[in-house]
């Protein structure tokens, strides 16, 4: 499909606001930027031609503070897997711009493309994605040497991460012998070899059970406190209610935004609580 | 019950048989449990307190005659503060329930308005049932009661989603029923 014969075709724009930017709760200290870590402004996806054209992202400005977790919600079929794979390069937009740590990505070429995928961006799936061949630590060092970094520093790196998400001793393991939960966390330390900018998890506990589910909310815990910048498409209430802030989508444009509490308070709890003596 | 009554008559004057059919309409089974005397008991106290006044009295067509009810104006800001005001995370199903078909009835508040400052609500509160829960895990008493704090939280936000479809469906189609 060509992107400039989509452009030509006469569509009215609905308004979105700058929601994103301005009800941001302050981020943490940025690692490597004072701009937004990420940043998409009128960010739209078509599929299809014609009569049947369907806009599976439309027109979502959205803005990423370094070191932010921000979780996406919404009803499935809202747009909001679309709007991770553009955010992070694996899918074009049909409109808008994407940014990475103020530099413009939605326009490179193919190569750059891939480059700034591998560098930038860690991917976290629900169903894992691991290499079924290659061992739990195997699986880490890939995308680093990929990447270029020497054999030597992809191991070390896979070790140490391996052991910050409590796998060292399953290094050695291929992904079959391990867990749901633990088969996540590999591929959560494989997102984080390269140093990434941004995490973006599509569902990251849509496969896991509640135990294992508190496991890599724990970990993502851990990322948030270290300053990862986290982006989480999630369904589920309880894994967004962990992050900084939530947007819903609904039908591919912004619903809403709701800075939540920092960790600490537990000043509504008390609501629970209530003996009439 | 003094609230619900009140709402349902901000859309117009009414009278206790029909009041009730509106309650059993908006509740299901759960307003069957309902009996008239208890609608007109709320309304004679309503009528005391000032919030509510007798404006005539319908000759049924057959049967009885029926005393018809309007808000006054206290009766009327106490309708719009009963709409608008959070509950809590703990607030009861069903009282928002109510809250939401009085808004959509009578016209005082935007349903889905009210369905997102809950949303707001709850997703905070849940904020901090987790991060809680995830602190001292299920294997702690104290974390065991966060879990099914959290677990609750959770059911009433995918409740509300339901809510919102709803009355985002009804809008659309122009004046409900």
């Amino acid at each position: 499909m060509t992107r400039d014969g989509l452009r030509a075709g006469s569509r009215s724009r609905r308004g979105t606001g700058d929601r994103g930017a301005g009800a941001a709760p302050a981020g943490r200290r940025p690692g490597r930027t004072t701009g937004p870590a990420l940043r998409a402004v009128g960010l739209s996806r078509a599929y299809g031609q014609d009569e049947s054209l369907v806009w599976g992202v439309d027109g979502v400005d959205l803005e990423v503070p370094a070191g932010q977790t921000l979780a996406v919600t919404g009803p499935s079929g809202c747009g909001k897997s679309t709007l991770l794979q553009l955010l992070g390069g694996l899918d074009r937009p049909t409109e808008g711009e994407v940014w990475l740590d103020g530099r413009r990505v939605d326009d490179l070429g193919e190569r750059a493309l891939a480059r700034m995928r591998r560098r930038s961006v860690g991917f976290v799936f629900q169903s894992f994605h691991l290499m079924d061949e290659l061992t739990a630590a195997e699986n880490v060092e890939l995308p680093a040497l990929l990447a270029g970094v020497s054999p030597r520093t992809a191991r070390r790196r896979a070790a140490a991460l391996l052991d910050r998400v409590g796998l060292a001793d399953r290094a050695r393991h291929l992904p079959a012998e391990l867990s749901g939960g633990q088969r996540q966390r590999v591929a959560i330390a494989r997102a984080l070899v390269n140093e990434p900018l941004v995490v973006l998890a599509d569902e990251p506990t849509g496969n896991l059970d509640s135990a294992a589910t508190h496991d890599i909310l724990r970990l993502f815990g851990e990322l948030r406190s270290a300053g990862q910048t986290l982006v989480i498409v999630t369904h589920d209430e309880r894994v967004s209610a962990t992050a900084d802030r939530v947007v819903s989508l609904r039908d591919g444009t912004l619903a809403g935004d709701t800075p939540l509490p920092a960790d600490g308070g537990a000043t509504r709890l008390g609501a629970f609580l209530s003996w009439e003596d | 019950m003094q609230d619900v009554v009140l709402a349902l008559l901000a859309k117009e004057p009414s009278h206790g048989y029909d009041l009730r059919a509106r309650l059993v309409a908006a509740l299901g089974p759960l307003g069957e449990t309902l009996n008239a005397g208890q609608i007109y008991v709320t309304l004679t106290r309503l009528e005391k307190s000032g919030l509510v006044v007798q404006e005539r009295e319908d000759a049924g067509m057959r049967g009885p005659r029926r005393k018809v009810y309007g808000l006054t104006a206290a009766g009327q800001e106490r309708v719009a503060e009963w709409m608008t005001e959070g509950a809590g995370p703990r607030a009861d199903v069903t009282e928002f329930h109510l809250k939401l078909v009085a808004a959509a009835e009578s016209g005082r508040a935007d349903p889905l308005a009210l369905v997102d400052a809950r949303r707001r609500e709850l997703m905070r509160s849940l904020a901090e049932a987790q991060q809680a829960a995830l602190a001292h895990g299920t294997d702690s008493e104290a974390g065991l009661l966060l879990e099914g704090i959290a677990l609750r939280l959770q059911a009433d936000l995918r409740w509300l989603e339901a809510c919102e479809r709803t009355w985002a469906a009804r809008g659309k189609g122009g004046e409900n029923g």
